[in-house]
Parts: structure tokens; C-alpha cells; sequence
């Protein structure tokens, strides 16, 4: 699923250095240097990109034709595939990384999804937008309809979005299948990472995105 | 009596034709009985012959030479006039100055496959031990047998590593016998409208063509060169087949739709009334100018064997498992000879051994053939993957 087409993040690279997204930078700094990476939907590989320069050997699929092509124009390994049913293919420990890049939301089936994610690689990387951000509830709350934000402007009706999530909702679903977190971020609206340590609800009220690098739990 | 038109005879004679088949205007690789070619059916080919043509100029460390693998009806003249029709070469659109593959970057060579008839050694080649023409008598080949004999080839002229193969159609068929047999010495590998195995349709297809071939008298159960004779009208057809699976619907409707040929209302006979008809008469016609029907037998039937999969216990992931070469796999959606979904399992397969693999499907109307014709995005792709590979390589970016 193209980045375009399922959270149109507007504007979210300013004050960073080259065109990288901001989400994309905090993605990019989790990856070790060196390693094999496999980028879940991912667009038209401006993240893809950001890893090479990095030294980083990526790997990507994605669901729309386009933007295949275009990552292919741009010399990435990039192939046309579905996040629900092609992850079926990879081996078990094919990658270092998998980046699920706000895509999660957008699949069929999130939970076998994220299982798949973490048997191919042994971390992953999961970036949602959090459905429990104040903008999304208040709109709930006091306007009586669907929340649509500037990220997430499309209606009910046309949205590619059919499972979102808050990020207790993510935590929890990760306690139940046996994913430990290594690390967490939530980024506001403009894709900043909030600096504080701040308890898990205030991230769910004010984080905009959840930023996950996650491994397999004991016992996987 | 109905009138019916036939297909025209061939404007040129069986000794030009033949004389390519020996001496071919191209360069040409002599094997001596010391280095036969072990054929997959158990017969060792010698002495044989090696017909190629190449352009651009091999770098001092011999790693920016590609090797371009010709599909069925092809040859060696992939950038240049074809000697037999004195047409442009058959990949023009891709091989050439400013083109994705430049011989200013690349030292790039073009093989006829063993089987052929422009020069390679092939069942309309003369035997040896008999002093006549093989015809029938020449021994069944595959397409591992072609790529056996082209690592031959390049083994002859000094070159190690390929910095790239590419071919589409049985030309891409090639390029994964490649990689799956010598994965150490293919440094990318770009496989065009191709799959890992013939498909039942497209056996049954051949069967079609060469059952077509087989019913004209003139074929001489093979033996056609001997009563100085060639069996155009089975090939015509076979070709005129052939060349339906090539295309579309679609194409076929926008190029030729139900007009007419040179006329406003139908004849009431078999004449070419039909626009289409026409031009698979033409088709055909031209065809059995260049090309040798029992080569054509011989060709399809490689094809037919091809099953990368059937090499490796069922399991196609196992011929490519730990390969280091970087694929692009390329296939064009109104293709229904090389559909889109026979890519997609290559792809799974060189996903699971963890290939670096780049996969696009190119949306056209114009079928199996897109991969001949003007096709930009197919362009751009073809450049951007051999360029980021020729960067990997080390290989001087003159493209800027």
C-alpha cells in the first residue's frame, strides 16, 4: 500500500536535513548500519533510499503498480506484492529488519501480518497512526463522526484504512503474542519524537504516530 | 471456384539461405572434437560452431560484458541490418547508442543458440560424418544445452564474471538456466516476459506449429534439403500461429479492428479480405524467408522441455538458493503467453532464497511482443537496474 494513498503525511521532513521524512529518519537511525533490511509497503522507496545511503542493503514490496515502477526506475529492489498474503513467501530469518511503515492499519489481517514480520526478520519496525491522539477522540466526542485529520483526511467510505489502532491497543497486542519492545517512540504532528519519558496514556493522548523496534519475546 | 490467395513465395533462394547457416556474416566460435558440447540427451556435439555477434569494447578487467540471449525466431543481429532481410537489429529499441544497454559502456555479445540457423550449429547445419544436412538426424536440444554452449563461448573469449545477462521470452528462459547453472559468473541477470517453465498452453502452441510444419509434403519427414526444397507453407503457418499468441486482443483490435484490405466490401472467397489477414500472411510469408523449419521443430521443443523447478527436486527455490546475482523481473500485463502470474512465482522462488530481486509489471495492450517494442517504462527500468548494478560493479557511469 503506497504511503500516498493510505496517510498522506504533509509536510512532516521540515527542519530535517535532506527531503527524508521525519518518521523515516527515526525509522532509519533504529537500523544498524550494515544490515539486510525489508521495507513492507514502501511507497516509492523514499525510505529505501534513505537506508542506501546508509549502507544499509534494503529490500522493499509494495501493493501499487506505480510505485513499484517507480522504485525500480530508481534501481531499488523493490517487488510488486501484499503485505497479507506474499510475506508467506520469505524464509524465516531472510532479514535483519522489517519496516512496517505505516501500513499496519491498512492490512487485512494485522496480527498475522506482525507475526510474519517478526519470523522473517529478527526485529521489526512498526510506525501507525494512533487512533487514541486527542485530535482523533475529541472529534469523536464532541463532533459525533469519523475523526479525519490533515494525516488521515480520507472518509469512512473511501479510506484504505480498515484497522486502526491506539497505542495501548498496539502494546497490548504485542504482550499477546509475545513481541518485546526494545524500544518506543511517539511522534507529535509534525513527526517529532516527544522528548520526555513520559507514562504509556500521555503517549496515547498526545502521540500523533507510535514508533515500535520490536524482537521476538522468550520463548520464539 | 472460391478465390484464394496463397502465401506469396520467399524472395530469396535456398543457397543464400544455406549460406548463412555455414558461413554466417558474423563472427564465428569453432569447437573442435577435443571440446564437445555434453548435450542433456546424452550425445556429445562436436565438432560444433558458435555464430555471435558483439559491440562495444571489453574493459581491462573484462566486467562490463552482458550477454543478450535471443528468444525463439531471433538471432545474433541484435544492433545491426540483418543480413537475410536487410532489416535494423531486433533490439534496437534497447541495444544501442544512448539506449539502455550502450556498447560505449558495455561489451555486449549476442549469440545464435545451438539449434538455430543463422550460423550457430543447428539441424539445417551439414553433419559431418555424413557430409549432408543434419535435418532430423540432429540430436534434441534444451535450453540448458544453448546456455552450456554460449559459458562456452564466453569462456573463449577470456571473460569470467558477466556483468549481465538479458534476454526476454525464451531469451529470458536463458537467462535463468544462467543463473541457476552458473550463479558465480551472472553479476545481475535482467528476465523478460519469461517463466521458469512452459506452460501446457504454450506446449500445446508448438504442438500446433509444428504439427503445421510436419503436414506440408514439402517437409520430406525432415529430409526437405535433400529434394532441394523448403516447406514454406506448414511454416507460414506455424508462424501465423505463433505470431496470434505474440499479441493481444486489444492490440489486434486497435492496429487492425474488422477493416478491410485494399477493399470496401467482402469478396465472398478466402482472399486476405481482413486487414488481419493479411498482415499474418505477411508475417508468415516474411518469416519462412529467414528461417529453418526444422530449426523451428527443434527450437520449440527446447522451450516445451524447459522446467528450472524439475532440475531441483520440485523446488524451484532451490536452484537459485544463496545467489548472489541481482534479478529484475520484468512482465507486461496484456501478456497471456508469459502472463504476469509466471513472473510472480519466480519472484516467490528467488524471494525465498533471498535474492535481491526487483520485480515491475509494465502496463500495456500490446501482449508478449512489448518486450521488442517501444515501451518507455520498460526502458526505464532496464536502465535504472543495470545502472545501480553497474554501480555495485564498479563500473564507470558514463551516463552521468
Amino acid at each position: 500500500m503506497s504511503v500516498q494513498e493510505v496517510l498522506p503525511l504533509g509536510g512532516v521532513a521540515t527542519g530535517q536535513p535532506g527531503d527524508f521524512r521525519a518518521d523515516h529518519v527515526l525509522v532509519a537511525e533504529m537500523v544498524k548500519p550494515g544490515s539486510k533490511v525489508l521495507d513492507v509497503g514502501c511507497g516509492e522507496g523514499d525510505l529505501l533510499q534513505l537506508l542506501e545511503t546508509r549502507g544499509i542493503d534494503g529490500r522493499g514490496i509494495e501493493l501499487s503498480r506505480e510505485g513499484v515502477n517507480r522504485c525500480v526506475a530508481k534501481g531499488l529492489a523493490v517487488v510488486q506484492g501484499d503485505a497479507d498474503t506474499d510475506l508467506v513467501n520469505y524464509p524465516d530469518d531472510a532479514f535483519d529488519y522489517v519496516i512496517l511503515s505505516q501500513t499496519l492499519q491498512a492490512t487485512r489481517q494485522p496480527k498475522v501480518v506482525l507475526e510474519n514480520l517478526l519470523r522473517i526478520g529478527r526485529r521489526a519496525i512498526v510506525t501507525f497512526p494512533n487512533f487514541g491522539f486527542w485530535k482523533m477522540r475529541l472529534q469523536l466526542l464532541i463532533g459525533g463522526h469519523m475523526p479525519r485529520t490533515e494525516n488521515l483526511p480520507a472518509s469512512w467510505y473511501d479510506t484504505a484504512n480498515i484497522h486502526f489502532c491506539t497505542i495501548k491497543d498496539f502494546i497490548e497486542l504485542c504482550d499477546a503474542i509475545g513481541v518485546k519492545m526494545e524500544r518506543a517512540e511517539a511522534l507529535d504532528l509534525y513527526g517529532r519524537p516527544l522528548r520526555l519519558r513520559l507514562p504509556w496514556w500521555v503517549w496515547n493522548l498526545f502521540g500523533e504516530q507510535g514508533v515500535f523496534l520490536l524482537t521476538r519475546g522468550q520463548g520464539k | 471456384m472460391v478465390g484464394v490467395q496463397s502465401i506469396p513465395s520467399p524472395a530469396i533462394t535456398a543457397d543464400e539461405r544455406s549460406h548463412e547457416v555455414d558461413h554466417p556474416s558474423s563472427q564465428v566460435a569453432q569447437f573442435g572434437i577435443e571440446q564437445p558440447l555434453r548435450l542433456d540427451c546424452g550425445v556429445d556435439l562436436s565438432p560444433f560452431q558458435i555464430a555471435y555477434q558483439t559491440y562495444g569494447v571489453l574493459n581491462a578487467d573484462r566486467s562490463n560484458a552482458v550477454l543478450i540471449c535471443h528468444a525463439l525466431t531471433g538471432d545474433q543481429h541484435v544492433a545491426n541490418v540483418h543480413p537475410v532481410t536487410a532489416k535494423p537489429g531486433w533490439w534496437e529499441t534497447l541495444v544501442g547508442p544512448g539506449r539502455p544497454l550502450d556498447p560505449q559502456h558495455y561489451f555486449i555479445i549476442c549469440s545464435n543458440v545451438i539449434g538455430g540457423c543463422m550460423g550457430s550449429t543447428g539441424p539445417a547445419s551439414i553433419n559431418p560424418a555424413t557430409g549432408k544436412v543434419w535435418g532430423l538426424d540432429f540430436p534434441v536440444i534444451t535450453i540448458p544445452d544453448m546456455v552450456r554452449a554460449q559459458a562456452m563461448l564466453i569462456d573463449r573469449l577470456g571473460i569470467d564474471t558477466l556483468f549481465a545477462v538479458v534476454g526476454g521470452s525464451m531469451g529470458g528462459m536463458q537467462v535463468l538456466q544462467w543463473t541457476a547453472a552458473y550463479p558465480g559468473r551472472v553479476f545481475s541477470a535482467l528476465a523478460i516476459a519469461c517463466s521458469t517453465r512452459h506452460s501446457a498452453q504454450n506446449i500445446a502452441f508448438h504442438e500446433l506449429g509444428r504439427q503445421a510444419v510436419m503436414a506440408d509434403p514439402d517437409w520430406h519427414s525432415g529430409g526437405y534439403a535433400d529434394h532441394g526444397i523448403h516447406p514454406h507453407r506448414g511454416l507460414a503457418v506455424a508462424r501465423m500461429a505463433a505470431h496470434i499468441t505474440y499479441l493481444s486482443d486489444a492490440a489486434l483490435h486497435r492496429k487492425f479492428g474488422r477493416r478491410m484490405q485494399d477493399r470496401e466490401l467482402p469478396t465472398f472467397s478466402f482472399d486476405a479480405d481482413f486487414q488481419v489477414e493479411s498482415y499474418l500472411r505477411y508475417q508468415g510469408s516474411s518469416f519462412v524467408e529467414r528461417f529453418d523449419a526444422n530449426s523451428y521443430l527443434y527450437l520449440t521443443r527446447a522451450m516445451d522441455y524447459f522446467d528450472i523447478a524439475a532440475d531441483h527436486g520440485g523446488v524451484l527455490a532451490k536452484a537459485f538458493a544463496g545467489i548472489q546475482t541481482r534479478f529484475c523481473v520484468v512482465s507486461f500485463t496484456s501478456d497471456w503467453l508469459f502472463p504476469t502470474s509466471e513472473s510472480r512465482a519466480l519472484v516467490h522462488a528467488l524471494n525465498a532464497s533471498s535474492a535481491r530481486v526487483s520485480f515491475a509489471e509494465i502496463e500495456t495492450d500490446r501482449g508478449h511482443d512489448a518486450f521488442l517494442l517501444d515501451v518507455p517504462e520498460f526502458f526505464d527500468i532496464s536502465r535504472a537496474f543495470l545502472q545501480s548494478a553497474g554501480k555495485a560493479r564498479g563500473l564507470k557511469d558514463k551516463d552521468g
